[in-house]
């Protein structure tokens, strides 16, 4: 009963939030230079395209109505039509959004399991001079604009040893039938090479060092000292007792990473030219092709705000012991 | 009845104001880390006060080799370019000089507004609890929810591209996790036996709240200050090179982007790129390596 309201009283938080980021974003995209309708027409726009827009969107009509018809619009899903694209920004995001959650995964599970392995061994061995020279080392990575690194991982790997493309998703001139076939293709895994790594060097920082300070506060429990007692390898105290309760915290920081993660690709697509909803945010700003960019911007934030809710309901569900207060 | 007289209270002498508040923010001056950190800062800090002696030429001139021939792509150590040019004739060394001002300007200004505004906003919540911690905490919620480096993008690029837009769309964004965490210090600050005598004793709740309490979660706020500072000027270098910083000022950021666009990579031109970012690097890990100092001296139980 107690979860249950406890629940309830954080999808009520959601709303809240949900509602509020649309508002900043409905403030935001007037604030711009030029008269408001800038926001949705184009001045190449044919008349009649113009005067379906102003109707769709009431252009005409005072701000606190605009207001209610652009939440009324959102419900729908209807974002407007992208100034470059000549299409709706609905369609755009569909085409753009499995590139980035590709990238953003790939990267985010090999900083995982890599700073996950990395962190339990740093803590495991406390003290050494491994342990004395990885810990700045690894602060280092977490100071490193992101963009950089890529552009350091560029010059290096395409442009001086000539291993990996550029930039892009896929060769020129390679077509590809469908989904599945384009993301399995080995032209795909190079292009994605580059940047993932890119990603997970500058991620594998948080869990490892999660992991590690877990392990050290993890490894001063009466249950460990127990197991000890008990005679239990070093090996099988490490991981089987330790590690395991250890790594809890580490698995909700990952929602959190997706959302963070989201934010940082905006630069490194940029770099890489990858065809994500970063650099097309990027884009769009730059090139005033607004409905694009407001239709990026809501898709970035509502993944950010979802996974914040995964990461609470997670930690909440994983350790019973927490209490929502 | 004769009046019995009061002893004097013998008040210890106390030091100066500037002494007691650098005490008060507990400096980590014997981690290593730490005074590695402060030194980086020391040396960035020096550069830039002085960087119109250091650098050998005005960042942004275009400039001349003796023969006379547009000094473009030059390697370090040609022509007396110590590291070289870019490819418009621009001296790469002064770059780097005059970058350090805009990248100090920005992190310590953003550090200041981020700490001001998530300490007060803490205190306030945190002490008067109720619906005005209410209202505060879901601004926080809210502000978690914004993406943060699109907004800055979008904020930057609508209002005009300058230092000071950067720096405000940032404050706006961060003051979150600063507010949370001296939210809940104060909120066991205020049941300390001290605040209750002071309250007892019929202080108002501005006296209170800056004598009793702020001096307690100063060390909290540099501590929050000092990550700022790290995240702003990341945060610059990724406007920056985005292409949306401010036009007249020459950051670390506007380097990168310049070698980009210039085709820096193709052209193996690693004396221009690489040392722009290991100035970001040197900055920033001097900001995480002061905020480890000072977590240690803070949460005596993390240090191990």
């Amino acid at each position: 009963m107690k979860n249950f309201k406890a629940v309830g009283s954080r999808l009520l938080q959601l709303a809240l939030v949900l509602w509020a980021v649309v508002t900043i974003l409905f403030l935001m995209f007037r604030l711009m230079p030029g008269n408001p309708m800038a926001a949705y027409i184009d001045p190449t726009f044919t008349l009649e395209q113009q005067q379906q827009l102003m109707a769709q969107f009431g252009l005409d009509k005072p701000l606190w109505h605009q207001y209610l018809i652009y939440l009324g619009n959102l419900l729908q899903g209807e974002l407007g039509q992208s100034f470059r694209y000549r299409e709706p920004v609905g369609q755009r995001i569909w085409i753009l959004l499995p590139n980035t959650l590709i990238l953003t995964f790939s990267s985010l599970i090999v900083a995982y399991v890599f700073g996950i392995l990395a962190g339990a061994y740093l803590a495991w061995r406390r003290g050494s001079w491994v342990e004395q020279a990885a810990i700045p080392l690894v602060l280092t990575t977490r100071a490193m604009p992101e963009f950089w690194l890529g552009m350091v991982m560029l010059a290096i790997f395409s442009f001086s040893l000539g291993w990996l493309p550029a930039g892009g998703t896929r060769a020129p001139g390679n077509e590809y039938s469908g989904f599945l076939d384009l993301y399995t293709s080995r032209d795909f895994l190079a292009h994605l090479a580059l940047p993932a790594a890119t990603l997970a060097i500058y991620s594998q920082g948080l869990p490892l060092l999660l992991m590690r300070s877990n392990m050290l506060d993890v490894m001063k429990e009466d249950f460990v000292t127990m197991a000890r007692i008990k005679g239990l390898s070093n090996w099988t105290v490490v991981v089987r007792h330790a590690a395991r309760n250890a790594l809890l915290p580490v698995m909700t920081s990952f929602a959190i990473a997706v959302g963070y993660q989201l934010q940082g690709n905006v630069v490194v697509e940029s770099v890489f030219s990858w065809p994500g909803l970063g650099r097309e945010l990027v884009n769009a700003v730059a090139a005033s092709d607004y409905p694009l960019a407001q239709g990026a911007f809501l898709m970035i934030a509502l993944v950010v705000i979802f996974m914040n809710l995964a990461a609470d309901l997670l930690y909440a569900f994983l350790d019973p012991r927490i209490s929502h207060a | 009845m004769p009046e019995i007289a009061a002893p004097a209270i013998i008040k210890p002498r106390r030091p100066h104001i500037l002494a007691r508040m650098f005490r008060a923010l507990r400096l980590p001056m014997n981690d290593p880390f730490a005074a590695a950190g402060l030194l980086i800062y020391l040396v960035f800090i020096v550069v830039a006060v002085f960087a119109d002696q250091i650098a050998m030429h005005d960042p942004t001139e275009i400039l001349y080799t003796p023969a006379y021939d547009l000094a473009a792509d030059l390697r370090p150590g040609q022509d007396g370019f110590i590291m070289g040019t870019t490819s418009l004739g621009r001296d790469i060394f002064s770059q780097l000089v005059y970058g350090s001002r805009s990248a100090l300007l920005i992190g310590i200004t953003a550090a200041f507004m981020v700490a001001l505004i998530g300490s007060v906003i803490g205190l306030v919540a945190g002490y008067f609890g109720r619906w005005v911690d209410a209202i505060l905490m879901r601004l926080a919620d809210i502000a978690f929810g914004i993406p943060f480096l699109p907004f800055v993008i979008v904020l930057a690029a609508f209002l005009k591209p300058s230092i000071w837009n950067v720096v405000i769309a940032m404050a706006l964004v961060l003051w979150r996790d600063t507010a949370r965490v001296i939210r809940s210090q104060v909120l066991t600050l205020r049941t300390r036996g001290y605040v209750e005598a002071a309250r007892v004793a019929g202080s108002s709740d501005f006296k209170i709240i800056l004598r009793h309490i702020a001096p307690n979660i100063l060390p909290l706020s540099f501590l929050y200050g000092s990550i700022a500072i790290g995240w702003a000027i990341l945060t610059e270098a990724s406007i920056s090179f985005l292409g949306f910083g401010d036009p007249n000022s020459i950051s670390w950021g506007y380097m990168l982007q310049d070698a980009f666009a210039s085709q820096a990579l193709a052209k193996q031109a690693y004396y221009w790129f690489v040392p722009p970012g290991i100035c970001i690097i040197l900055v920033v890990s001097a900001g995480f390596f002061i905020t480890r100092g000072y977590e240690n001296i803070l949460f005596p139980k993390l240090s191990r």
